[in-house]
């Protein structure tokens, strides 16, 4: 069950895509609650979608042992988001651009590169080992009073 | 929401009707295994109807892709019909719009395909 207190939510997925589906639509939930409208809620929880899949995937590899954490903060300003696998890490630098000529008919490569899109900010961390992604989608200012 | 394949022919054409979600796992499975048979019958013409898959992520991108690519490589076609907004704004980011032949017309499109 999500641990949740006012402003974040956290929980401890199983390397499963049972996993990535049970994020998402937490994801899809908590856009919600922030204020997010459908199209940009869509955008956020196809990117934590993506994220889950890669920890789940390539992070940890399915390994049962091996655990996934997925947390929504909410200040105000901003939906933070972090989403961190245990595995080997990855070089986000040698992620392959997939608009390139070369890559386009490859049939992977493009989940970094949808989360970048439908996000405002993107942060990779190392971890110790594994990988954190750090998910930032600005919130709407609330109306002013008059 | 799991995917549904329906395949039907039309003239030349066979036809998938695909509906719900093309995802990692099971969605992308069911889509490579229909493009996989329609090739060993020696189906070269296909359409995929896409104006029931109200989401793709990104290895249903990439099912797509290399559905289209082994269609290719057999000298066949493959085009797509009928996009959502989300499926059609999806392939403009990845500059896949291009790459496919898109229809939203059917008995068009299946005229489309080589005799």
């Amino acid at each position: 069950m999500p641990d949740s207190t006012v402003n974040k939510v956290s929980m401890t997925l199983d390397s499963t895509l049972d996993s990535v589906d049970r994020g998402e639509a937490v994801a899809e939930q908590q856009a919600a609650i922030a204020g997010i409208g459908e199209d940009e809620r869509y955008h956020v929880s196809m990117a934590v979608r993506e994220a889950l899949v890669n920890a789940v995937m390539h992070g940890n590899a399915y390994d049962p042992a091996k655990k996934v954490k997925l947390s929504f903060e909410n200040d105000g300003a901003a939906l933070v988001i972090r989403i961190s696998d245990e595995g080997e890490g990855i070089d986000q630098d040698k992620l392959p651009d997939p608009l390139e000529p070369a890559n386009i008919l490859r049939g992977s490569g493009r989940g970094i590169f949808l989360i970048r899109s439908f996000m405002d900010e993107v942060q990779f961390r190392k971890l110790g080992p594994g990988t954190e992604l750090t998910l930032i989608k600005r919130l709407p200012s609330p109306p002013r009073r008059a | 929401m799991s995917m549904k394949v329906t395949t039907r022919i039309v003239d030349h054409v066979a036809i998938l009707d695909l509906s719900g979600r093309i995802t990692l796992g099971e969605g992308s499975v069911q889509l490579r295994d229909a493009i996989r048979d329609l090739v060993a019958q020696g189906q070269k013409n296909i359409l995929l109807n896409l104006s029931e898959v109200n989401y793709i992520d990104s290895s249903g991108i990439g099912e797509l892709v290399s559905a289209f690519t082994s269609v290719k490589n057999q000298g066949g076609q493959l085009k797509l019909l009928n996009l959502t907004k989300k499926v059609h704004d999806l392939l403009q980011i990845t500059k896949l719009y291009t790459v496919f032949d898109v229809r939203d017309d059917e008995a068009h499109a299946v005229e489309s395909f080589q005799k």
